[in-house]
């Protein structure tokens, strides 16, 4: 019978440095392993929650409970937030228009900044905080102290109930939250303009609103939809699938807030280049 | 309250009972990852009776009854819930099935942003939609009396002490007339007196609505005051069953440092 021999002895060849090399790509194939995971379970959460806003039985009762804990709930942080970024941003361009003579654009200038960026970026942004870590921080601990687990034996689809409702609130009342930031900097940047000047309320306006057309408000509330999205969809996934202990409420809380915060800009992002493209 | 009965006197409820499954474990195996929880567990619940599983902990026991209500699905053998094997059942007949199961949870999973009538209507609303406002209000305030808290109506489960959380948790679980029980770990956390009052109210519970339960515990003097039958888990398979006189006349040395 025939008798094979190895071209080279493999065992001198594994050295330390190799045993510790393989490990390294044994840990890395792991992690990006986990990493496609991660993306499967999104998809698969976001599949089930669009199948679950169509089913028969929607929880009406605690959607419109989550709109008013979303949308009625947030109105004092935005409203602090717009009216302060109008102001802001009318005293830190005042200067710069005055040197070149156009202190008319004033109005004009911030209001169509306010609508088409700044108000939905930085709402946005206000509510990743505030909402997103709200449902990360509620679901987590429910999760935790295994209320979603109760819920599910109470023949109640938690998916249903708490996911589903949750979302939508965020998806519908972000945007209405946006638009009231945006009249309320609007309102800030007519304040701030009679600090250093004297500019009727009617006028301001009128020399606000000459140059804001349909197209500046169309794709800001089209993107501010997909920031609520985005939002509650975080919020709830992060919350959901929190791990078991309670330190677990506190990473689902924190990278609910870090996650939704970057998935904003970058839809930004996305948003602002299809514009350009499609106007 | 009836007086808690004394913990060397055994419990009168310590008598095997002879009636029709209503569950029966087939082989089951539940396995996370690489480790394997529950390796092979048969067993059955009898009709009325009261099921104490024993275990150390991390020996299985939660996820046994967490795969019995079908919280947590077995990776083998079968579970079958009046004559219904719980892997075959769709989400709806899953539903269904749960309306016959009551579980009480470890932390007794009270629902924080609801009061305690919100807590027991929550259920009550979902599983028995034919019932009026009325006689919701009735079978609230008829469960809170049978568990001695009808004043904690009003109350956030925040504003609860430990013992008067797994009361309105039971409470909860028995306002919808479940006929099987399960209870994770219903001690746990309590102090010794809280402890024989809920170790009492699983009794008359037993008794009151005619229920079978699987009790999950790691304390003895629970484990005494309600068992009818005894199953004790290790390494994820059922090492001894019996009554409680088996076991505590049982010479295993495992048994022994349990019992002692």
């Amino acid at each position: 019978m025939k008798k094979y021999h190895p071209v080279i002895k493999v065992k001198g060849f594994a050295t330390s440095q190799s045993v510790k090399l393989s490990e390294k790509t044994i840990a890395k194939t792991e992690k990006a392993g986990n990493f496609l995971t991660e993306i499967a379970d999104v998809f698969l959460f976001i599949l089930q929650i669009i199948r679950e806003i169509f089913s028969r039985d929607f929880e009406f009762k605690e959607f419109f409970r989550q709109c008013f804990q979303v949308g009625y709930k947030s109105l004092p942080l935005v409203s602090v937030t717009g009216a302060i970024m109008g102001l802001v941003l009318t005293i830190q361009s005042r200067p710069v228009l005055v040197d070149f003579g156009a202190v008319t654009m004033l109005p004009g200038m911030v209001a169509i900044s306010l609508i088409r960026e700044m108000g939905p970026v930085i709402t946005a942004l206000i509510c990743a905080g505030k909402i997103g870590s709200g449902m990360g921080a509620e679901l987590g601990s429910m999760k935790v102290t295994e209320q979603i687990d109760a819920m599910e034996v109470s023949s109640t689809n938690p998916m249903r109930f708490l996911v589903v409702t949750r979302v939508l609130a965020a998806t519908l009342m972000i945007p209405l939250l946006i638009l009231y930031a945006d009249a309320l900097g609007i309102l800030g940047c007519w304040v701030g303009a009679n600090i250093k000047g004297d500019v009727s309320f009617a006028l301001f306006f009128s020399q606000a609103f000459a140059h804001v057309h349909f197209m500046d408000l169309f794709p800001a509330v089209i993107k501010s939809f997909f920031f609520g999205a985005v939002i509650g969809l975080v919020g709830c996934y992060k919350g959901y699938n929190a791990g078991r202990g309670t330190e677990s409420v506190g990473v689902a809380a924190n990278s609910a807030v870090v996650l939704a915060s970057l998935l904003v800009i970058i839809v930004d992002m996305i948003a602002v280049q299809i514009t350009d493209m499609l106007l | 309250m009836r007086p808690i009965q004394n913990e060397n006197t055994p419990s009168t409820l310590s008598s095997p009972v002879t009636g029709d499954p209503v569950i029966e474990i087939h082989h089951l195996k539940k396995s996370f990852g690489k480790q394997e929880v529950l390796k092979d567990i048969s067993l059955k619940l009898m009709n009325g009776e009261n099921l104490v599983v024993l275990g150390k902990s991390g020996s299985g026991k939660s996820v046994l009854i967490k795969c019995i209500v079908g919280l947590l699905k077995s990776d083998g053998g079968k579970i079958i819930v009046f004559n219904q094997d719980i892997n075959t059942l769709n989400r709806t007949e899953l539903g269904n099935m749960r309306q016959k199961i009551g579980f009480l949870f470890q932390s007794g999973a009270l629902y924080d942003s609801m009061t305690v009538k919100q807590n027991l209507e929550f259920p009550l609303r979902r599983m028995k939609k034919n019932l009026s406002e009325l006689e919701i209000k009735e079978k609230i305030n008829e469960v809170l009396e049978n568990i001695g808290l009808a004043d904690a109506l009003h109350k956030m489960p925040s504003q609860l002490s430990g013992g008067m959380r797994k009361r309105i948790s039971l409470a909860r679980t028995i306002v919808v007339d479940p006929m099987i029980m399960l209870y994770d770990e219903p001690t746990t956390g309590l102090d010794p007196i809280t402890s024989d009052e809920i170790s009492l109210l699983i009794n008359e519970v037993q008794k009151k609505y005619k229920t079978s339960s699987v009790i999950i515990t790691h304390d003895i003097k629970c484990a005494r005051n309600t068992a009818n039958r005894i199953v004790m888990l290790k390494d994820g398979e059922a090492y001894m069953e019996g009554t409680l006189t088996d076991f505590q006349n049982s010479t295993d040395t495992f048994i022994k440092s349990f019992f002692d």
